[in-house]
């Protein structure tokens, strides 16, 4: 099942039945969750009956289980959620079934999206679809996994930080990140709104294409969309683009600056005028980061608290002990690092000091980025400093998984649309994707460019 | 340069309203200082005269006409999802 026209037509029960039976030949890879298998028949027997239609009619697809959909719980591969049936589905999911499409199941990830490897998954790690001995990737490792084991022709996921590139990049697949707002968040479990958006796993930039032009809009549940603007095009001629030279350094993994090079030269082959170019912030990225977004984390987590949804800690006498408790059992390692180090940028007399100094720094980086783009189209740089690492062998140490966004999370600070492109193997034959950085509603543009250099493979 | 105790991350957590066991606090302890050292390289940056950025597509106040929109989903449903309910409402354990 690789593209999306090559199952489009057939008939919708088959589609679906064949997704399902993969996905249980597939399990020991844990990329699934759960299967919304009887929503998914049914819905696809009102395909077959002509009653639902569109352009993705019969086409199955997963999302990340920090989407709130119907067939089966969501999640968010945590406990404190582990039995949280959603009472309506987001609006990039309503969107895809309006035109047809069909949810077979939910993909794993990092409990609330907060990691790099799936690792932190509170109901264990997914598998490399390329090297089982490997992560997937993360936090949306699951989606990119079952899109990359041909299970789905798409799958879901969010973007906080690099969560849909860096294991695209990980699983050898496309992996989109679209300009902040242009997507609707209604419905999907927040992590840092002021980065957050949602976007899609695909084997062709057709594909992504074709699913990012369904999800784009304004919603009015989610007064942070943009007014409408995604409109499909083309690529002609001679593009401009920027190589991120501050990208491209010794501590690169030697497989990862290989492709990117082997992919630089494709551009020029292909007639296009690459420059390498400097972006210094860059390198600060990650540390405005790790500010900016526990912040925000600690304060969309304060939520869940056991008392109106979610798991509640049993045996407790207080109500202080029972958030204290119930928040504390259903929040994995990594949740209470974000929401401890939130809690503590944010409190009075270090505000100035780490906040507002990153939210300033974030100011800047903005602005080196926008210089680049009055001379450039498009900026390239590897979407992950190396290939897919092996179980363990980060989680002893934060910032060494945290280290594994550095080249994710400018995008996502700055709000533009990103993508990666499975562009090459290292010599052990893992995958290494690519990453394209367009300027703020550049969507299209970026994506028609990544169609055109698909034909010249 | 962040100097955090053992302490600041109990009482750090307490404002978080997580109660931490005791043998997960020397281990978070550690991550906190680690990661509030590799940001505070951000110091070296000059700043001084920057707007911070708080919104990066330049939206402001979205307003709407204040009227009534009918949801699809119904009390019932969201009382449903609590752990605990009785008469309409949600239980808890008591406050006073």
């Amino acid at each position: 099942m690789p593209t999306i026209s090559d199952v489009k037509g057939n008939s919708a029960r088959k589609n679906i039945e064949d997704a399902l039976k993969k996905a249980k030949e597939f399990e020991e890879y844990h990329a699934l969750l759960s299967l919304t298998e009887k929503r998914a028949l049914e819905r696809a027997d009102a395909v077959d009956s002509g009653e639902i239609t569109g352009k993705l009619a019969g086409v199955p697809f997963v999302v990340k289980d920090n989407y709130l959909a119907f067939g089966a719980p969501t999640t968010a591969a945590a406990k404190i959620l582990e039995n949280f049936d959603a009472p309506l589905q987001a609006t990039a999911v309503e969107k895809l079934e309006a035109e047809g499409a069909i949810c077979i199941g939910k993909a794993n990830l990092d409990a609330f999206a907060h990691g790099g490897s799936t690792e932190n998954s509170a109901f264990g790690p997914t598998k490399n679809a390329a090297d089982p001995t490997k992560v997937a990737g993360g936090s949306s490792g699951g989606s990119a996994v079952v899109t990359a084991l041909d299970i789905v022709p798409f799958a879901l996921g969010s973007d906080t930080g690099g969560s849909i590139r860096q294991p695209a990049s990980f699983n050898g697949v496309y992996g989109i990140k679209p300009t902040y707002g242009m997507v609707s968040r209604y419905g999907v479990v927040a992590m840092a709104s002021s980065t957050d958006v949602m976007g899609c796993f695909t084997k062709t930039a057709d594909d992504a294409e074709l699913v990012m032009s369904i999800m784009a809009g304004r919603d009015e549940k989610d007064m942070t969309t943009l007014p409408d603007y995604f409109e499909s095009t083309t690529v002609d001629g001679k593009v401009k683009i920027g190589v991120i030279k501050d990208t491209l350094t010794d501590d690169v993994d030697e497989s990862v600056r290989n492709v990117t090079n082997e992919y630089i030269q494709k551009l020029k082959d292909a007639g296009h005028e690459v420059e390498e170019v400097s972006l210094p912030l860059v390198k600060l990225s990650l540390a405005m980061y790790y500010i900016i977004v526990p912040a925000e984390v600690s304060s969309n987590l304060a939520r869940y608290d056991g008392i109106r949804y979610g798991r509640r800690a049993q045996n407790v006498k207080t109500l202080a002990e029972l958030y204290g408790r119930s928040r504390d059992e259903g929040f994995v390692t990594e949740n209470k690092r974000r929401i401890m180090i939130g809690s503590y940028v944010l409190s009075s007399g270090f505000f100035d000091a780490y906040y507002l100094k990153a939210q300033k720094a974030r100011t800047l980086l903005i602005q080196q980025f926008d210089e680049l783009f009055n001379k450039y189209d498009l900026l390239l740089m590897p979407t992950a400093p190396t290939p897919a690492f092996g179980f363990g062998e980060n989680t002893d140490d934060p910032i060494k998984m945290y280290l594994s966004d550095a080249m994710t999370v400018p995008a996502n600070l700055t709000g533009m649309p990103a993508m990666s492109i499975p562009a090459g193997t290292s010599p052990d034959g893992l995958p290494v994707g690519v990453q394209l950085v367009a300027p703020r509603k550049a969507d299209a543009k970026m994506l028609a460019f990544a169609k055109s250099m698909e034909t010249q493979r | 340069m962040a100097n955090v105790s053992r302490d600041d991350v109990v009482k750090l957590a307490a404002l978080s309203n997580l109660q931490l066991v005791d043998d997960e606090v020397d281990g978070l302890t550690k991550d906190i200082v680690n990661i509030l050292q590799y940001v505070e390289q951000l110091g070296e940056l000059d700043t001084e005269g920057v707007e911070p950025t708080y919104q990066v597509v330049d939206l402001e106040n979205i307003m709407r006409e204040d009227e009534v929109i009918t949801s699809e989903v119904t009390t019932s449903d969201l009382l449903a999802l609590a752990p605990d309910q009785a008469e309409n409402q949600i239980k808890v354990p008591k406050v006073l």
